[in-house]
Order: structure tokens, then sequence, then C-alpha cells
């Protein structure tokens, strides 16, 4: 409230370990801790799912390192590594680092509209992170009713034998969600009010368009099941009765409120995710983005359409089966924008001059994964096929293929290709290229034969598969899979090899090592606090110029005056 | 969340017509529309409860109707001085501005007080989160998680209300102080509105 208007970033006081690391309103910061919360939360949510893997393939022996598992201690692990993945890595890493990175610097702006709300935010998802981690270690573990919390089992704590592991999960999410909430204001006060100069809605990169829709998705999602989050701690905690039916509540409520935010939250983990492949394709193909326009379109439908679809999680769940048909319809409709952003993104990649580096490796990764998984989709999506198919590891094998193509392949792109922006370093190369092609392998080999498994009858959130004589002889799958998920680990040591050594030993990056033409890359390697020097960006073209007829180069950077600015004597030559 | 705003200040060219000054005001806005969508659903799982519900007691033989009248009526005044308060501002009247905005925030802390004696009141008659003598117990429940969310937003206005007088006071310049003062009634504004509806759907109906 007191700030004064002096001439911004003129010169900057060097400021203390506690002014620069931890209370830090500098957008490039704030990103860089949700990348290093997201990666520490990735590590324990990757821990959960190896002791998980290891007690369905070698069911009620030790896991090495973890222990012995057994059913209650299964169901915690299922419940939370579900949630650390979605809420407290995905969403860190997609939306928190990349959000706040790139909004500022692809739009010519010095920093987000709000930099302390912004730094109210990541303090915010550090609380209900430790929260979170806190609750594995009171009396009674952590929360055990499946990442979705479903009551009845949720909403008392004598059903499951957990109290406040459980109330410490809820807490932690409304936390989260909380966070988000003001990063979204942020990012879409951002992205409206402080574009530079000529950065038209009509030139922003795809990535920024991205990560606006993702934040009014959660925007507009997200205050239900807050509001449920709370109707189902006053259920636990002071004995109302919304969830209960002996109490003349409704377990079906809480499932309508849930998907109805959890169906837009697919799309705000994804959309980002995508938005740094459609960045990472033109550059490495050296050729415009295909369908501009219609992605952006595309994009607007399927988010409007993801509001109408959530049923389609509920329809073994009792509810009014005439809602089977509309949500089926609805769900099969939302495929086809998405089928036109992945054509589009087909096409940005036809006949251009393809370089294999490694940003690119990863967003052809995504593209392939991605629609790997989204095929299974339009299986899930149609209620007669989902009758077998809901509840088994078919539905596992599809949103793991959606959602790590999203989060690993997307967001791996993604940090390979702003590494240098933001570290000031480029990635190793070698281990880079064993990180992709170990983790392109391992992932499928994992999650690929779940499929088989699932359709063979074996259903999710069962720790000991062997109980079932269905399952029994399809039991090498389950080893086959827990194999490959070590190796997928393993390949993950790898990645944190990479980026703990190129900080300190990569090869420090020049300001646009891609040759790229957007606005980031006119900023210095790493940009400085305040990004642009004394003059801002002015912004003269749209952000794809690749290989453009009669330019003497085969890319034009947006700030490059169109020929029409220079004969007007404006821009610099 | 408008004080944050201009750390890089309003020198700076953008493309947008929109002035440092009012990004606050649009942060407000964005901010009102997902706590609109929280209310709403509030309201809408309220509406789906009553609806299945086989004793639902009718709520104005319970809730007592013209206390919360009165209440509505203050809550109504309160934005009534919330705009004089900004018509005073826009002419550079700051003490009248500073006047009115100490009414708009004695009317939320009457209003919560009065929520306060209301609550006080029906508990003692027997409604409980948990349960009451009239039938279903999600009656209780619902009235008591709505009104209070919304109470909570008032007494959170209230001492928003407050620190935008001390903003005001610490600005010698009326001007400066405006936009703050007009995203506080955007709030408060938003706050009144949402009551209108939970008057009509938890009392009236």
């Amino acid at each position: 409230m007191t700030m004064t208007a002096t001439a911004p970033h003129e010169h900057h006081e060097a400021a203390g370990f506690f002014r620069t690391y931890l209370y830090s309103t500098d957008h490039k910061m704030i990103a860089k801790q949700y990348l290093l919360l997201g990666l520490i939360m990735a590590v324990v949510g990757g821990f959960l799912s190896y002791a998980m893997r290891w007690q369905l393939a070698w069911p009620d022996t030790e896991v090495p390192g973890f222990g012995f598992v057994g059913p209650e201690t299964f169901n915690v692990l299922v419940t939370n590594h579900g949630t650390i993945m979605v809420f407290f890595v995905a969403m860190p890493i997609l939306l928190g680092s990349f959000g706040n990175f790139l909004i500022p610097l692809m739009i010519g702006a010095r920093d987000m509209a709000f930099p302390r709300l912004n730094a109210l935010s990541f303090w915010l998802l550090a609380l209900g992170s430790t929260v979170l981690c806190v609750s594995f270690f009171v009396p009674g573990g952590a929360a055990p009713a499946g990442w979705t919390g479903y009551p009845p089992l949720s909403a008392k704590a004598e059903y499951t034998g957990v109290n406040w592991g459980l109330n410490l999960w809820l807490l932690a999410h409304a936390i989260e969600f909380a966070a988000f909430l003001l990063g979204g204001v942020n990012f879409l006060t951002t992205v409206v009010t402080m574009r530079a100069p000529g950065m038209t809605m009509g030139r922003l990169p795809l990535v920024i368009w991205q990560q606006v829709a993702a934040a009014t998705l959660f925007l507009l999602s997200v205050g239900p099941l807050i509001a449920g989050a709370v109707m189902l701690l006053m259920d636990r905690l002071v004995g109302t009765g919304f969830f209960i039916p002996e109490r003349g509540g409704e377990p079906l409520l809480w499932q309508h409120l849930f998907w109805f935010f959890g169906h837009p939250e697919v799309y705000v983990v994804l959309l980002p995710a995508l938005g740094a492949a459609l960045e990472v394709y033109p550059v490495f193909s050296r050729k415009p983005v295909f369908g501009y326009r219609w992605i952006i379109w595309a994009t607007i439908c399927a988010g409007a359409l993801s509001f109408i679809v959530w049923a389609h999680h509920m329809f073994v769940s009792g509810m009014d089966p005439r809602l089977a048909m509309p949500f089926s319809i609805t769900t099969i409709l939302i495929s086809v924008p998405f089928a036109l952003t992945v054509f589009a993104m087909v096409a940005s990649l036809y006949r251009g001059s393809i370089s294999f580096e490694l940003p690119m490796l990863w967003g052809l990764g995504f593209l392939a994964m991605f629609t790997t998984g989204g095929l299974t989709g339009i299986f899930l999506g149609s209620a007669p096929a989902d009758i077998y198919l809901n509840s088994t590891y078919f539905v596992v094998a599809h949103f793991h293929y959606t959602l790590i193509s999203a989060v690993i392949f997307g967001g791996y792109a993604g940090i390979y290709y702003w590494f240098p922006k933001m570290f000031g370093r480029m990635l190793g190369t070698r281990l880079g290229q064993l990180h992709f092609w170990s983790t392109l392998v391992f992932f499928n080999l994992t999650f690929f034969p779940l499929h088989w498994i699932g359709i063979a009858g074996m259903v999710r959130r069962i720790a000991n598969p062997l109980q079932y004589e269905m399952v029994a002889p399809h039991q090498w799958i389950n080893v086959f899979s827990t194999l490959s998920l070590l190796g997928l680990v393993a390949s993950q040591l790898v990645f944190f090899l990479n980026f703990f050594l190129s900080q300190f030993r990569g090869r420090p990056a020049p300001a646009n090592p891609w040759n790229a033409t957007t606005l980031e890359w006119t900023a210095p390697s790493p940009p400085p606090h305040g990004n642009w020097g004394a003059s801002m960006p002015a912004v003269e073209r749209w952000p794809y110029e690749y290989s453009a007829p009669g330019a003497d180069r085969d890319w034009v950077g947006q700030r490059a005056p169109t020929v029409e600015a220079l004969l007007r004597g404006e821009g610099r030559a | 969340m408008s004080q944050s705003a201009s750390v890089h200040s309003a020198v700076e060219p953008a493309e947008t017509p929109l002035t440092p000054e009012s990004w606050g005001k649009l942060g407000m806005w964005i901010f009102l529309a997902g706590d609109a969508v929280g209310f709403g659903t509030l309201l809408a799982g309220y509406g789906a409860m009553r609806a299945t519900s086989a004793d639902w007691p009718r709520p104005f033989d319970v809730l007592g109707i013209n206390l919360t009248a009165l209440m509505t009526f203050l809550l109504i005044c309160s934005s009534v001085t919330m705009v004089k308060a900004l018509e005073w501002l826009g002419k550079g009247d700051r003490a009248k501005c500073t006047m009115f905005l100490l009414f708009t925030a004695l009317g939320g802390a009457i209003f919560v007080s009065l929520q306060a004696y209301e609550w006080t009141h029906l508990i003692n008659q027997g409604l409980h989160i948990n349960g009451n003598p009239w039938g279903a117990s999600l009656f209780g429940t619902s009235f008591f998680i709505i009104t209070g969310f919304h109470g909570l937003h008032v007494t959170g206005g209230v001492i928003y209300l407050l620190s935008i007088v001390k903003y005001v006071a610490n600005r010698p310049e009326a001007a400066a102080s405006y936009n703050a003062v007009e995203i506080v009634g955007l709030y408060w504004h938003f706050v009144d509105l949402v009551w209108i509806m939970v008057f009509t759907f938890m009392y009236l109906l």
C-alpha cells in the first residue's frame, strides 16, 4: 500500500538470502519455488507408488525401504499418491511454476499484477503441503478413503479408523484450493492488463492462452469443492449429516460436487502441458503453428464443455440412469475439440524441418502418449462400455496415459525448453537423452499391460490381487508392471542428477539458444529482476513467424518491426 | 489485493487501456466470480436437499422473519452508505468519505451482532447443527453453514472496510484512494447481494 511511483528497476540493491529466496515477490523466484516444491512432492508421491506397486506384485511381503503394507496402509498409499500427484505436483509445476515464469516474460511485463498476492499463494501451497505431510504422522495414520474421498466411507471416523489423518488431508486440500484460487486471480488479471504495447490477444503465445483457460476453469469450478470439503469436515467434526444417509444426507451429493470440480480439474492440468508442447513444436520444426485461432477456440469450447461432463465418472454410482445418456453424449462431444487440437499439432509438424532436440523429444512423446490415453477415454465415456470397465485397472491405465503424458511428458517438454531461461544454463544432453528414452520405454511397459489386466477384471483399490481367482492367473502382469515401475523411477533419478549437475556445470545459456520468436528469449538468461532493463518491449507481430517467405533467416522475433512499421519510420532496424 | 498492484508503476506503456490503478478492480471481479460459484453451489445444494426431503420444516415457522428483515434492511442501508462514501471521495471530501465508510462498517458490525443474537436464540430453542425438533436435521445444518459462510464474509468485509479507512487517512490526495474505495465497494455490494439470495431462499421460500 505504501508503494511510491519512483522510476522502477533502475538500480537494485543486493537483497539478503531471506528476501531473495524465501520472501521474494519476483515472479521468476516464485516460479522456481513452485518448481522445487513440486519436485519434492513428486519424490513423496513417487515413493508411495513404489510401495503400492510392490504390494500388488508381491502381496503382503516386506517392501524394501518402506516396510509391511497390508490393506489399511495400501488404502493410505492409493489415496495420497493420487492427491499428491494431482494437487501438489502437477498443479505447482504446470500452473504455479510455468504460469508464473512464462506469463510476465511472454506478454512483456515486468512481474505479475499482484506480486505479494503471488508470494501469498505460494506460501499457502507450502503450508498445505506441510499439513499433508504431517497427516502421515498423526495417530491413526493418513487418509485412507480414496483420492476422491467418497462418503459415507470418508464421512465418519469409525468407518475407516482414521480420524485426524483424514481431517488434515481435507484441510490441506482446502488450503491448496485457496492458494490456486488466488493464483488464478493473479494470472487472469496479469494477462488482461499487463500485455506490452502491440501484444494483442491475437498475438499471445498459445501457452499463455492455455494458462488463462486453465486458471479460468479452476476459478469457476473450485468453489463447489471448497463448499463440499467444508461440509465433509462438518460431517466429521460436528456431527452434521450432509453426506450420511442415516442422518438424511445424500452421499451422491459429494460425488456431484467432487466431479463438477474434478473434470475441469483434469483440463487445468492438461492445458498448460498442451501449451508447452504447442510452444515447442514450431521452434523445432521451424514452421508456424497450424490453426492458431482454431486451437484457441477449441480450448474455449472444451473448457465450456468440461462443466457438463462430470457425471461420466458416476455411471455406476446409482444416480438416475436417465442422466447416463446426456453425459455420454457431452463426453464423446468433448473429444471433438481435443481431436482438433491434436490434428493441429500434427499439421504443425507436417513437412517441418524437425530437429530432435530434448524439448522436442518430450513434446512428441506427449503427442503420442496423450493420443493413446485419449483413445481409451472414448471407451470409458460411453456408458455401456464403462459399466464393465469402471473401477478396473483399465481406468487406471487410461488416466495414467492422459495425466502422465501431460504432467511428465508435457511438463518435461517445458522444463527442458525453458530451463536455459530459468537458470541460465543448458541441461546436459546425454543424460537428457537417457532420461527421455528410458522414461518413454519404462512408462509404456509399466502402464500398457494394466489395460489388459483391467479388461481381465482386476479392480482398483484392492491390496491383494491374489485373493481373486480370476485375477490370479494374470499376476505376471502385476509383477511385470512393478518391475517396469522400478525402471521408471530410476529414470527420474537421471533427471534429478542432470537437473542439479546442470545448475553448476551446464553450458552457460545464450539469450536465445533455440532461435525462438517469443518475447521471453529477448531477455537475458536468466532475466534480471524486472526482466527488460530500462525499456519495455514493443510487439510487432504474432509469435510463430518461422521460415517466413522473404525473410533473411528462418525466424523473425515478435519484437522485429514489420516492413510497414519501417516504412512509417517507426521501430528499430 | 488492490494494495500490491503498483510495484511496476503507472509509467509503463501497455497494450490494454486499463491502467495499473484499476488492476485491483479486475482482480476483485475475478475473485467475486469464483466466490459466486461457491455461494451458488451452497444454495443449489440446499435446494437439492430440501427438494428430496420428506420432512423439511417451513422455514418461516422456525426462523423469525421480523428480525431478519431488519438485518436485511440494515445491510441494504450499508450499501447505500458505501455508495455515498465513494461519491464524497469523488468530490474530494475525504472526511465525509471516511464517515460513510465507518457507517458502512458499523452497519456490517451490527448485522453480524444481530446474527449472533439470532443464532443464540435459535440454538436455545433447539435448532442445532446436527438436529432439531421440527424435522429434517439438514434444515439446521444448512442454515448454520450458509448463514455462517455469509457471516464470515461480512466479518471479513468489516475488517477490510476498516483497513480502507486507514488507507484513505494515509493519503492526503482524495484521488489516490478512489480505486481502493471502489474495490471495497464491489466486495461489499456482492456480500449484500448474496444476502438477498440467502434471505429469499432460506427464510422466505
